[in-house]
C-alpha cells in the first residue's frame, strides 16, 4: 500500500463528520452535559440537509437548514435534562433512536422512496480549490475548513474567553457558579445548542458532501464514533481532533487496503478496533500517571467505581 | 413499573400504581404523539392504529407477534440484567450474532445426533455471547474504559467477524447470497403446529421466569438490584462491583446469545448475514427495559408490546398506506417522555440529593 495524498485526502473526508460531532459532544461535556444523542442528531441534519436542498435547489440553504433542525431536535435533550432533570444516557439513547424513525418516516411520506434517496438534480457541496497547498488540503467542500476553524474557534473560547470560562465552572462546579451568579441552565441550553448545531453541519456534510445522497440510518455508528472521541480527547477541542483524525486514517486505509483486496470485512471492523486500543492506551497512562510510584501502593478500596 | 414490585397490596392499590405510572402515562402520550403524526399525513388515526392492534392480535398477526416476540423478549431480558445494576450493555447486536454464527457453526458440523446437536448449539450460542460480552466488562474492570462505550465498540467488530465467516468460510456453495448452508434435517428448534412460534418463545420464557426468580427471591438479585439503587451504600455493603459486572455482563451475553442461536435454528434454519440485525430488535430490546426501569414482568411485558407494535405497524402499512416506520418513532418517544419525566428510580438514587444543577451522568467515566 502507498502512502499518498489520496490517502490523506480522504481520510480528512471521514474527519469532518465526526470531528463537528465531536466538537459539539465536547462542549457539551464541558457543560456538565453528557451528550450521547450525537448520532441521531447528526442523523436529523444528514435528512435536513437533503431535503433542504433538494426543495430550495441550494446546498447552503441545505446546510442552513440541517443546522436549524439538528438545533431544534437537541432542544429535547436540553429540555429534558436540563429543565425536567431527566437521565442523559437515557435520552440519548432515545434520540437515536427516535431520529432513525423520524428520518425513516419522513424519508417515505416527504420523498415517498424507502432505503435511499438520491437524484442528479439534488445539490452538493462543491470542494473549494486552494492554490499553492497542495492536493491533501485543497478540493474539500467549504465544510471541512469550518471543521477546522471551529476547533481553533472552540479552543480559544473554552481556554480564553470569559464565556468559556465560565461554562467549563458551570461543567465542573454548578452551585459555585450558581454562587457567582452564573445561570448554570443557561450555560447547559447554550451547549445543547450548539451541539445541536454543529451535529447539523456534521449531518450535512456527510449527506451533502462526502456523497450527495441520503440513505436510512446514514451516520452507521459515525455519532458513536464522535462521543468515544470526546472521551479519548477528554472534551479539549484539539484532543478531539487527534482522535478523529486517529478515526479517519484509520478508516481510509482499511479502505484502501479493501482495495487490495482484504475483506471488507476486516477493514470495516479496524476503525473500531483502532478506537478501542487507543482508549485503552489512554486509560493505561492516565492511570499509570495517576497511581503513585510505589509499587507497593495498597489497592484501591473494594467496589469503588473504577 | 417502579422498582419496588413486591407489596402488591390488594387489586384496588394494584390498579391505583397501574394508572399513576409513568411508563402508562408515557405511552398514553406517545400515542397522542402519533396520532399528531399521523393526521399529519392525512391519515385517520383511528383507522390506523385500529388496524395496528388487529394486525398484531388478530387470528393472522398474533403468531407472527409471538415469533418477533421472541427475539424482542429474549433481548430486553439480557439488556435487563445488567441494567438491573446500573450497567447499560448496548453490545447486544454483537452478542446476538455471534450467538447465531456459532449456533449455525455447531448446528453443521456438530458429530451429534440431531436433538442432542439442537441443545449444543443453543449452549455455544449462549458460551460466545457471554464470553464477548464479558469482554467488554474486562474492558471497564482492567483498562478503564467505560462499559458503554466497550461494550458498544466491541459490537462493531463481532458483526464483522460474524459476516466475514457467513461470506466466506461458511457460505453456503454456489449460492449468491451471504449465507451459511441449510443445518442439517432435525437441527431445528420444534414450531408448534403449523406456526412460525417455536420453542425458542419457551426458552425465552424461562429466561424471563429465571430472572423473575432471581431478582425477587435471591440474594444475589438482591445485590445487583441494591446496586442499581445506590452503588456508594452496595459498595459499603461489600459488593465486588468489577465481578459482579463481569457476571452480569456474561449472563447479559449469554442471553443475547441464545436469542441469535435460536433465530438461527427456525426457520430459514441458517445464518443469514445481517438478517438477524436487520430488524433492530436490540434496540428495541433495550427500549423495553429502560420502559420498564429493568423489572422482570415490565421489562417482557414492554417487550411484548413493542413486538405486537412492530408486526402491527406492517399491517398499517398494508392497509393505510402509513409508513411502518412510525412504530419506531411511537417506541422512541415513549422514552423521551419517560426519561423525561425522572421517574428512572434506578438512575437517580446515584445522583447526589443535593446537586439540583448537574445533568452530568456519573456512570459512564
Amino acid at each position: 500500500m502507498s502512502v499518498d495524498s489520496a490517502l490523506f485526502h480522504s481520510a480528512l473526508l471521514a474527519l469532518t463528520p465526526i470531528l463537528l460531532a465531536a466538537l459539539g459532544g465536547a462542549i457539551c461535556e464541558r457543560a456538565g452535559v453528557f451528550n450521547i444523542g450525537l448520532e441521531g442528531m447528526m442523523l436529523v441534519g444528514c435528512f435536513s440537509g437533503v431535503a433542504g436542498s433538494w426543495f430550495t435547489g441550494s446546498a447552503w440553504l441545505g446546510v442552513a437548514f440541517a443546522a436549524l433542525a439538528s438545533a431544534a431536535y437537541s432542544m429535547i435533550l436540553a429540555v429534558g435534562t436540563i429543565r425536567l432533570r431527566g437521565d442523559a444516557v437515557v435520552l440519548g439513547v432515545a434520540l437515536n433512536l427516535l431520529a432513525v424513525g423520524l428520518t425513516g418516516f419522513l424519508l417515505r411520506t416527504v420523498f415517498g422512496v424507502q432505503g435511499t434517496f438520491s437524484d442528479p438534480e439534488l445539490a452538493g457541496l462543491g470542494g473549494i480549490d486552494i492554490p499553492f497547498v497542495g492536493p491533501v488540503l485543497s478540493g474539500h467542500s467549504a465544510l471541512v475548513y469550518l471543521s477546522w476553524a471551529a476547533v481553533a474557534v472552540a479552543a480559544v473560547f473554552l481556554a480564553r474567553h470569559p464565556w468559556g470560562l465560565r461554562l467549563r465552572g458551570v461543567g465542573e462546579a454548578p452551585d459555585a457558579a450558581a454562587t457567582l451568579g452564573v445561570s448554570p441552565a443557561k450555560y447547559q441550553y447554550a451547549a445543547v445548542l450548539t451541539s445541536g448545531v454543529l451535529c447539523g453541519l456534521a449531518g450535512a456534510q456527510l449527506a451533502l458532501g462526502n456523497v450527495t445522497l441520503f440513505s436510512e440510518n446514514m451516520t452507521a455508528g459515525r455519532g458513536w464514533i464522535a462521543v468515544v472521541a470526546v472521551m479519548l480527547g477528554r472534551a479539549l477541542p484539539l484532543g478531539v481532533l487527534l482522535a478523529g483524525l486517529l478515526f479517519g486514517i484509520a478508516e481510509a486505509v482499511g479502505f484502501r487496503l479493501q482495495g487490495l483486496g482484504m475483506p471488507q470485512q476486516a477493514t470495516d471492523a479496524a476503525p473500531y478496533v483502532v478506537t478501542l486500543v487507543a482508549l485503552f492506551l489512554s486509560t493505561a497512562r492516565r492511570r499509570r500517571r495517576k497511581s503513585p510510584p510505589s509499587p507497593a501502593s495498597p489497592p484501591s478500596p473494594v467496589g469503588e467505581p473504577a | 413499573m417502579a422498582v419496588e414490585t413486591q407489596s402488591p397490596g390488594t387489586l384496588g392499590a394494584l390498579g391505583a400504581r397501574v394508572l399513576r405510572a409513568p411508563a402508562l402515562h408515557s405511552v398514553v402520550a406517545a400515542v397522542l404523539v402519533g396520532a399528531l403524526f399521523l393526521i399529519g399525513t392525512g391519515a385517520d388515526p383511528i383507522g390506523a392504529y385500529g388496524s395496528v392492534v388487529s394486525g398484531a392480535l388478530g387470528p393472522d398477526g398474533i403468531g407472527s407477534t409471538l415469533t418477533t416476540g421472541t427475539s424482542i423478549i429474549g433481548l430486553a431480558v439480557a439488556l435487563a440484567i445488567p441494567m438491573r445494576a446500573g450497567l447499560l450493555n448496548l453490545g447486544g447486536d454483537g452478542q446476538l450474532v455471534l450467538g447465531g454464527i456459532a449456533a449455525a457453526a455447531t448446528g453443521l458440523y456438530s458429530p451429534l445426533p440431531a436433538p442432542l446437536t439442537v441443545v449444543a448449539a443453543l449452549l455455544a450460542g449462549m458460551a460466545a455471547g457471554g464470553a464477548y460480552a464479558a469482554l467488554a466488562a474486562v474492558c471497564q474492570n482492567r483498562f478503564g474504559v467505560p462499559l458503554l462505550v466497550s461494550s458498544l465498540l466491541l459490537g462493531y467488530p463481532a458483526m464483522s467477524f460474524a459476516s466475514y465467516l457467513a461470506r466466506f468460510p461458511l457460505k453456503e456453495e454456489g449460492s449468491s447470497l451471504p449465507q451459511t448452508r441449510r443445518l442439517p434435517d432435525g437441527v431445528e428448534l420444534p414450531a408448534f403446529g403449523a406456526s412460525t412460534v417455536t420453542v425458542g418463545l419457551v426458552l425465552v420464557a424461562v429466561a424471563a421466569a429465571v430472572y423473575l426468580f432471581a431478582d425477587a427471591r435471591t440474594a444475589a438479585g438482591y445485590e445487583v438490584r441494591m446496586t442499581g439503587l445506590n452503588p456508594r451504600f452496595a459498595a459499603y455493603a461489600g459488593v465486588d462491583r468489577p465481578k459482579l459486572t463481569l457476571r452480569l455482563m456474561a449472563l447479559s451475553g449469554a442471553v443475547a446469545g441464545l436469542v441469535g442461536a435460536i433465530g438461527v435454528l427456525s426457520f430459514p434454519y441458517r445464518f443469514i448475514d445481517g438478517s438477524l440485525t436487520a430488524a433492530g430488535h436490540t434496540w428495541t430490546g433495550l427500549t423495553a427495559a429502560l420502559l420498564a426501569a429493568a423489572a422482570p414482568i415490565g421489562t417482557a411485558l414492554a417487550a411484548l408490546f413493542f413486538a405486537a407494535l412492530e408486526v402491527g405497524g406492517l399491517a398499517m402499512e398494508r392497509t393505510t398506506e402509513v409508513p411502518r416506520e412510525l412504530t419506531q418513532v411511537l417506541q422512541a418517544v415513549v422514552i423521551v417522555f419517560l426519561a423525561a419525566r425522572l421517574n428512572l428510580t434506578w438512575r437517580r438514587a446515584r445522583k447526589k440529593p443535593a446537586d439540583t444543577h448537574d445533568a452530568k451522568e456519573v456512570s459512564v467515566r
